[in-house]
């Protein structure tokens, strides 16, 4: 997997240009998208005319008015340059990609239905429509999304995986769609433009990192109708506060009033939850995979069960041989020998890993034959058998049957000990491979599907996330259960044809479970589709990448539990950020509470448990606090909270700990820090 | 506070658990349809009435049709109610010869009893007939509780079913509810009340010659059976100006227990019918346990509040050894009496055995913030149970978010319209409540009905208004409130309390109800463990605290360092 060279969080270039994203993001009709900053944006524009009105009358403490009425839009610029860092991240990768889409002409096909016509007219990339057929040739840009019906080339995809191998893309079959933007290396190929101008592969992704499409995600849609309605009650407490204390014979002035109600309202996680979201689309495309939506994202991490295909993802998807079984009489080391000598010349995976086994375990030598001297013995799918003569020896591997043919035994004469371990490798799901030499029977090849090495640690970190893993493959069932045991996966289903899939897919969510899958093929589509989670292959064909909602650049199947723990910290890092925000709340009531009673309760300085100086620097300390914490929660906004795959409820508890707790006894020190600064500089 | 007092504390709230946990059994099978003992008696009674009213018991209804026979039912009681008062003079069973009550007064009252709040503008004994006590109050007190209850059923469906359109029959759980929980109890607590000693009687007065030689006429009447429900029902309307506190309504000891007993018992009951009907016994534990944590907790700060007295006192040469008696029955006791406390005003009931203007300052301060809690520890019957839900939402929502997943509550995912539903309820109690308050405070013609300056007299205000909104009806006192301005403005707070409250918590039912279960796994938070109840503590206390430290801070918390620093008004 590549991982694309991060962006440094504080890039100077980004954040210059975020400085003046946050100005214009004042804009009103931009800011009443968050509720919270929109409402602090408001309060702060009412202390700013108190203070111009105090200016003109030459009230009392305008200096403490004009601190206040700045924080306040400190707080609310703060918050829109959280998002616009954010934004600027991904505008950084929009515009390396935009220059992959330059006005490259093209050359359409003037009689695509005649095969041998290749004349053609140039046109400019924009120009084309879905239908249109262009010819590509080695050294041109692909100019538009299409289908390859005829030819066969060479691609380096790089402007959009940053993988700069070549990938082959051919007519016909799995691999024949291309993306616009990618470069024909080799050979030529004539393509049919499938996607409209304007909508191509590249303009999606652009607008996809850009944010210019961004919408509020479901969870992130009821987060924000929390923090409205907490907003809300907030307003109800602080707007009454001012009858009530006239009751007890204060005069609360509008601009203490509107600091209690800012530090109350979650401006914390209200400023950095769209920053919060960018970031997650932004990781993901770290990660090279390319979301159709944040809604995708969301449900990637609450997907309950992962359908993964054997080949691949579990296993290496070759039979290697893994263990040598002698016939009486004979060592394994023997049939090491015969099967390394009978597979000298087989090139097939197969057939290097019986070398590599006899080599590496049995520390057999390199053996030298003369060519002259011997013959190789092909594998045929007829004979199903191969091997090597050589002075006078004959040495044969191949299907038990027919190597049992060729020492002249039937299954039933053959020794007890060679069909039990026959037998024990089919059971396994293994493959039984005879080796035979002239004297007769040596013994057997126990090849098998390798499992990768780490993935059953994967499978029990998923199992402890509470994801379920189950494989598809279409082995049979007996193969199948050997595998599913030794991969560690909870389920499999085997012998499976795409409709298997289709409808395990339904019947889980009937079940009321989130599924998640991968898939290249155009059979694959229906249930990449109905999948809650259907990440294409970047390989894979064009029904595919349409029918998916997520494409992986770099077309690796594992990264599926990737993307779920991107998902999950997601959702992780806005309910942290939330509880954090909450939990600040008591400090500052202890430190605002009192301040704005003391003149006529002395008593209640008993609240004053910070110690503050003056009931203005508590309340300035206070709206100061709200405001830096923002911009020191940034970092954590973008880079998102650590995971760890544990339960759920070991993971409550940590997150509680430190963002509950943190949430809790940060800002008592933060605002006491504050207000030693505020009072010896004699600000307030 | 000694040992024998939180023994009795102990002994008490064991034997409402002892008990709620069969009767929570019993009322799961009774709402899900299936035999139960009374079923021989009571299924003939069931039948004839749905026949003679037309109703299909077994055709359920959408979460609207629902919400909508509820509150023509209340309406329709609400007018029946307010015609009897205002024709009561006219009508048998009043050997008083009380005249017609004034319209505020019976907009008031029977706005009052429909919503199951019982807030008492008036002295009962002198201003109800026989009549109207029964025909009119005590019914209410039937028909608020059996809709609580049928409301709370009604909630649970919608989070333990899945993916269904309806959440039961209004009037299927309203006419189980009243024959097979409250009139069986009833008659078994009326009895029991009887036994110690409360009147049972249709007489008005007796009359007693003082040592002086004059005549006395002490009101008397169908007490012990109003009290019954009064209790059952967590309605708290006395029969007695002085409720709980008259020597004919709790006379001794064991009427107290008896009491505090029977209003905590249904609404604790209704967290064991909750785990039932959740396929999840621990469910329900786990709610009970959050409401038995908090409510221990205000009962210790009261018993400590009252037994350490009044320092003002103690400097004056005042005995401080038996604390701060002032308000209470020498008969209960501080240690039943801060149980009584607590308990009322933690279910939405009511009904006092002490005067609350009387205690302490935070003594004061725990009734009130059990209320501004929302009347969920326990709470009223049913409305405790929905409030507490409404809260549990809340809470997995944030803990959902933190474990990376779509919050979940028994596999019910809370999303976007949840949220709105459930933080639509939660804005009720405060807009009712600080609303009311801050436009009283403001108005001198409403002032004038302080008996206390200073911080008492915004407490007494505050209190008033959340007994209202909270539909729990009792009064701090000291507040005259049977004006015009308090009349209605009360009974507003009385109306949004119950019904602006249950319409989105019943809108939240009918969406949960028609959203596919999904199973749990190791990822799912689970909501039976002690990570949860400590979770919902901490969102319950941090919530209410956040709404009311304000306006409690200008209230008894400011009265209580007043009162250390010597100061009175």
């Amino acid at each position: 997997m590549s991982i694309r060279p991060q962006s440094e969080l504080f890039d100077g270039n980004i954040l210059r240009q975020a400085v003046m994203g946050s100005v214009l993001k004042l804009a009103p009709q931009k800011l009443v998208r968050n509720p919270v900053m929109f409402v602090t944006g408001v309060v702060a524009a009412l202390v700013t005319i108190v203070f111009v009105r105090d200016a003109v009358t030459g009230a009392n403490g305008l200096g403490f008015t004009g601190q206040v009425a700045a924080w306040l839009w400190f707080t609310v610029l703060f918050a829109n340059f959280a998002e616009a860092v954010a934004e600027g991240r991904g505008k950084a990768q929009a515009d390396a990609l935009r220059r992959t889409r330059s006005d490259t002409p093209a050359k359409l096909l003037l009689h695509p239905d005649d095969a041998d016509d290749n004349l053609w007219q140039p046109k400019s990339a924009l120009d084309l429509n879905q239908g249109d057929v262009v010819l590509v040739e080695a050294g041109d840009t692909i100019p538009a999304d299409g289908e390859i019906i005829e030819g066969i080339a060479s691609v380096n995809e790089s402007a959009i995986t940053g993988e700069s191998a070549p990938v082959i893309r051919e007519s016909g079959g799995d691999r024949s769609a291309v993306t616009g933007g990618t470069l024909v290396l080799s050979d030529w190929i004539k393509v049919k433009v499938t996607a409209a101008p304007g909508s191509t592969f590249l303009d999606r992704m652009i607008a996809l990192v850009e944010g210019a499409e961004r919408q509020k995600t479901p969870n992130e849609l009821a987060l924000s109708i929390l923090l409205s309605g907490m907003t809300l009650i907030f307003l109800i407490a602080v707007v009454t506060l001012w009858g009530l204390a006239g009751y007890s014979g204060t005069v609360l002035s509008l601009t203490v009033l509107i600091a209690l109600l800012v530090t109350l309202i979650p401006t914390t996680i209200g400023g950095l939850l769209s920053a919060i979201g960018i970031a997650g689309m932004d990781r993901l495309i770290r990660f090279n995979v390319v979301a159709v939506s944040g809604r995708a994202v969301e449900a990637a991490g609450d997907v309950d069960t992962l359908l993964l295909d054997k080949t691949g993802t579990i296993t290496y998807g070759n039979r290697l041989a893994t263990a040598f079984v002698a016939v009486p009489g004979l060592t394994a080391h023997d049939v090491a020998e015969a099967a390394l000598l009978a597979s000298l010349s087989d090139e097939t995976p197969e057939g290097r890993s019986i070398v590599a086994l006899a080599k590496g375990e049995y520390s057999l030598g390199d053996v030298n034959i003369q060519a002259s001297q011997s013959s190789i013995i092909p594998f045929s799918a007829q004979t199903r058998i191969s091997g090597l003569d050589f002075d006078g020896r004959t040495i044969r591997k191949g299907a038990v049957d027919a190597v049992l043919a060729f020492v002249k035994l039937t299954y039933d004469e053959s020794p007890a000990e060679f069909r039990e371990a026959v037998q024990a490798i089919a059971r396994t799901g293994g493959t039984p491979l005879a080796v035979a030499n002239e004297r007769g029977l040596v013994g057997v090849i126990h090849l098998k599907d390798v499992v990768k090495p780490d993935i059953k640690a994967r499978f029990a970190e998923l199992r402890a996330m509470g994801i379920r893993t189950v494989m598809v493959t279409g082995d049979n069932p007996v193969t199948a259960a050997a595998i599913a045991t030794e991969a560690g996966v909870d389920d499999y289903i085997a012998e499976a044809t795409p409709q298997d899939k289709l409808a395990y897919i339904k019947s889980e969510q009937a079940k009321g479970r989130l599924i998640a899958m991968c898939g290249d093929g155009t059979n694959d589509a229906p249930a990449l589709a109905q999948a809650d989670v259907g990440v294409a292959m970047q390989t894979g064909t064009q029904a595919a990448r349409e029918a998916g909602n997520m494409v992986d650049l770099d077309s690796d199947p594992t990264k599926l539990i990737e993307i779920t723990q991107i998902g999950k910290q997601l959702l992780m890092t806005r309910g942290s950020l939330t509880t954090f925000s909450i939990a600040n709340d008591v400090a500052k009531y202890f430190a605002i509470i009192p301040a704005l009673f003391v003149a006529t309760y002395p008593q209640l300085g008993a609240l004053n448990l910070m110690g503050l100086a003056t009931p203005e620097s508590a309340i300035l300390s206070a709206v100061i606090f709200n405001a830096l914490i923002i911009v020191a929660l940034i970092p954590l906004a973008l880079n998102g909270i650590a995971y760890r795959p544990v339960g759920a409820v070991a993971l409550l508890r940590r997150n509680l700990a430190i963002y509950g707790l943190g949430g809790f006894v940060v800002p008592f020190v933060g605002i006491k820090i504050i207000d030693v600064a505020v009072s010896t500089l004699g600000l307030a | 506070m000694t040992f024998v007092g939180w023994l009795q504390i102990a002994l008490v709230l064991s034997a409402v658990v002892a008990t709620a946990w069969p009767l929570g059994i019993y009322m799961s099978r009774v709402f899900q349809g299936q035999r139960t003992v009374l079923s021989p008696v009571m299924m003939p009674v069931e039948r004839l009435l749905y026949a003679a009213a037309g109703v299909q018991p077994a055709k359920e209804q959408s979460w609207i049709a629902y919400t909508l026979a509820m509150l023509a039912l209340n309406g329709a009681g609400f007018v029946l109610l307010y015609t009897l008062l205002r024709s009561q003079g006219w009508l048998p069973l009043n050997p008083q010869g009380f005249g017609a009550v004034s319209p505020d007064l019976a907009f008031n009252t029977a706005i009052s009893f429909v919503t199951n709040t019982n807030w008492q503008a008036y002295g009962g004994e002198t201003t109800m007939s026989h009549l109207v006590q029964m025909v009119g109050l005590t019914v209410q007190n039937f028909l608020s509780a059996a809709t609580g209850i049928a409301l709370a059923i009604a909630v649970t469906r919608g989070i333990t079913r899945s993916a269904v359109g309806t959440v039961g029959n209004f009037w299927v759980d309203m006419t189980r509810a009243t024959l097979y929980v409250l009139l069986p109890l009833s008659i078994v607590v009326a009895i029991l009340f009887a036994a110690t000693g409360v009147p049972q009687t249709l007489a008005g007065s007796v009359d007693a010659v003082n040592l002086d030689g004059s005549k006395q006429a002490i009101a008397i009447g169908p007490v012990a059976s109003q009290e019954a429900i009064k209790q059952i029902g967590t309605n708290g309307g006395g029969f007695f100006n002085t409720n709980s506190a008259h020597p004919f309504e709790n006379p001794n000891t064991w009427s107290n227990i008896l009491s505090i007993w029977s209003m905590l018992l249904v609404s604790t009951a209704l967290t064991f019918t909750f785990g039932r009907m959740a396929g999840d016994a621990r469910q329900g534990y786990a709610l009970l346990s959050v409401m038995a944590v908090l409510l221990i907790a205000g009962v210790a700060v009261v018993y400590g509040a009252e037994t350490s007295g009044n320092p003002l006192l103690a400097s004056a040469g005042v005995d401080a050894a038996g604390g701060n008696m002032e308000g209470k029955e020498v008969r209960f006791g501080q240690a039943l009496s801060a149980l009584y406390v607590v308990a009322t005003t933690g279910l939405s009931c009511g009904a006092v055995n002490t005067m609350h203007n009387s205690l302490m300052p935070l003594g004061g301060l725990v009734p009130l913030f059990m209320i501004q809690l929302g009347e969920i520890l326990p709470g009223g019957v049913g409305s405790g149970l929905y409030g507490m839900i409404v809260m549990a939402v809340l809470t997995v929502f944030v803990a959902g978010l933190m474990v990376g997943r779509t919050p979940e509550y028994l596999g019910k995912r809370i999303e976007a319209r949840e949220m709105k539903l459930a933080m639509l309820a939660l804005l009720i109690l405060p807009l009712a409540i600080l609303g009311f308050s801050a436009a009283s405070v403001m108005m001198p013609k409403a002032l004038e009905s302080l008996a206390n300056a200073g911080p008492r007299g915004l407490t007494e205000i505050l209190y008033a208004y959340s007994s209202a909104a909270g539909n729990n009806g009792s009064a701090f006192a000291g507040l005259s409130a049977n004006t015009p301005w308090y009349n209605a403005t009360l009974g507003m707070a009385m109306l949004l309390g119950r019904f602006a409250y249950i319409i989105p918590v019943m809108a939240l039912a009918g969406s949960l109800a028609a959203k596919t279960k999904s199973p749990a796994s190791a990822g799912t938070f689970p909501t039976d463990g002690g990570m949860f109840i400590g979770l919902l503590i901490g969102v319950i206390l941090i919530l209410g605290g956040l709404q009311y430290f304000p306006a409690l801070a200008l209230g008894p918390i400011v009265e209580h360092f007043l009162m250390q620093a010597g100061r009175t008004f």
